[in-house]
């Protein structure tokens, strides 16, 4: 089971938890059981082919998966995944 | 019997390197350490080009910090060459440095060959006490802190991010801070926004910002911008700057500002905050990826809230903008690793940092380019530009 940080834009779909445990042998299917509990997550995550949106950031501990395998990365029980949306705040 | 003073330092010269000043000319600048290990009063009158000055009474504890090395080459010299050519015997007998010569003839011979000098910033005695902590770390010292009076920073925002940065880059003594913001001092900035005071609510925020500014540290010169950053004068403000410090609300103005600092190869220490969380790096053009390289596309507006709709803690622009501030001073004085290639996220309720790994992509639509051919045109547009703006509102 692999643990997900929820950003703070994403935990209002996922009832304010801000780590949600997930199975899954790689990022796709482990991004899909997250899916599968907080089903407005889905939208927020993927685009309508099922890839991941281009404006998500995801990294399995501190790598990016597009820079691995990326939904196929395989992810091992005691990894964290990341989840980063650009934030733009500038507390003004 | 015990010798003579003379005789002694005669002794000592046959046991270490010495080195001739004109070979010193030739191999200054590269590599080479040249520590001068005079007293500050001689210092002040002049000194080899780049040389690191030492004090011989500080020699021991303060060495390392100028050539933390021990493989190094390092090369000492004072007035005439006799107490540099004790200090070599410190570091390599004691100290264990493995490539210490001492200059023969010293400043005094080097100058008389007509060979180049520099003079150090002479410092007031005020400046000798306001800056003392820095002058003490080897880290930054006398050099640094020249390079901190000589630096030129621009804010973008003198609001939550901006505020905390500009007092304590003022009170480093960074020589020029520029400040961008059209914003009046509202009583609700105050939460957050330190640099502003009470009585000057409705005051414009570059005005409130030079004020306290000024107040803190007389050394600071202030250039006030009271307007937006935009396509039209972006170039104009942000060129001659050192570093840019990002604190910016909205993402047109990041993507704008990414395109036209890598145009012009200014650093960015980028930060952002909302809530209870802050992101923070350092996009340094071509040294690093750049921020289109993190964030190619922005998020749909309803994923990027400000601040202004969604509440943040008023301590959390104090954390991110003191760590903004931190890179600052770093890559101005060139000191430890820079938050390049990195993003540090930070959570304050649960008072976790996390660091993850930031690539330089190579297909990036601005840095993958020479700077030369980034058009104004394209500076500061992303894939549905129009769509992503009208959203926003």
């Amino acid at each position: 089971m692999a643990t997900i940080k929820i950003p703070p834009v994403l935990r209002p779909s996922t009832g304010g938890e801000k780590e949600v445990i997930a199975a899954g042998d790689d990022v796709g299917a482990v991004l899909n059981a997250l899916a599968e509990q907080h089903p407005s997550t889905r939208s927020q995550l993927f685009g309508e082919g099922g890839d991941l949106n281009r404006y998500v950031n995801v990294y399995l501990n501190d790598e990016d998966v597009r820079v691995l395998q990326g939904l196929d990365t395989p992810v091992g029980e005691s990894d964290t995944l990341v989840i980063l949306p650009a934030m733009a705040g500038g507390g003004r | 019997m015990s010798p003579s003073g003379a005789e002694f330092i005669r002794q000592i010269k046959s046991q270490i390197d010495e080195v001739d000043p004109a070979e010193v000319h030739e191999v200054l600048g590269n590599g080479a350490v040249i520590v001068d290990v005079r007293e500050t009063e001689e210092v002040a009158q002049g000194k080899l080009p780049g040389a690191i000055h030492v004090p011989r009474g500080h020699l021991e504890s303060r060495i390392e910090g100028a050539a933390p090395d021990r493989s190094q080459r390092v090369i000492l010299y004072c007035a005439s060459g006799n107490r540099s050519a004790l200090a070599a015997r410190t570091l390599r007998e004691d100290l264990g440095y493995e490539h210490v010569e001492s200059m023969t003839g010293g400043y005094t011979l080097w100058k008389d060959r007509g060979y180049e000098i520099e003079v150090p910033r002479q410092w007031s005695p005020e400046q000798r006490q306001r800056y003392s902590r820095h002058f003490l770390l080897p880290e930054i010292g006398e050099e640094g802190q020249q390079k901190l009076l000589d630096a030129k920073v621009l804010l973008l925002g003198a609001g939550g991010l901006g505020s905390p940065t500009a007092l304590y880059l003022a009170a480093a003594g960074v020589g020029t801070l520029g400040l961008v913001d059209d914003d009046v001092v509202d009583v609700s900035n105050l939460q957050r926004q330190v640099i502003h005071t009470t009585d000057r609510v409705g005051v414009p925020k570059v005005d409130s910002a030079e004020e306290q500014i000024k107040a803190l540290n007389p050394d600071v010169e202030v250039v006030k911008y009271q307007t937006r950053l935009d396509a039209s004068n972006i170039l104009e403000i942000i060129e001659g700057y050192d570093v840019i410090v990002d604190g910016v609300d909205n993402f047109p103005t990041r993507y704008l500002l990414n395109d036209a600092t890598v145009r012009l190869k200014i650093p960015v220490v980028s930060a952002s905050i909302l809530g209870f969380d802050g992101q923070l790096s350092v996009f340094a053009p071509y040294e690093g990826p750049c921020y289109r390289c993190l964030y190619p596309v922005p998020p749909p507006a309803e994923l990027a809230p400000s601040c202004g709709a969604n509440g943040v803690l008023g301590v959390l622009p104090g954390t991110m903008g003191l760590l903004q501030a931190t890179e600052v001073v770093k890559l101005v004085v060139g000191a430890g690793e820079p938050l390049i290639g990195r993003l540090l996220l930070y959570e304050a309720l649960s008072a976790t940092f996390t660091e993850l790994k930031v690539r330089r992509d190579p297909d990036c639509p601005i840095c993958s380019r020479d700077p030369e051919e980034i058009s104004d045109e394209e500076m500061g547009v992303f894939p549905d530009y129009e769509a992503f703006c009208a959203a926003a509102g």
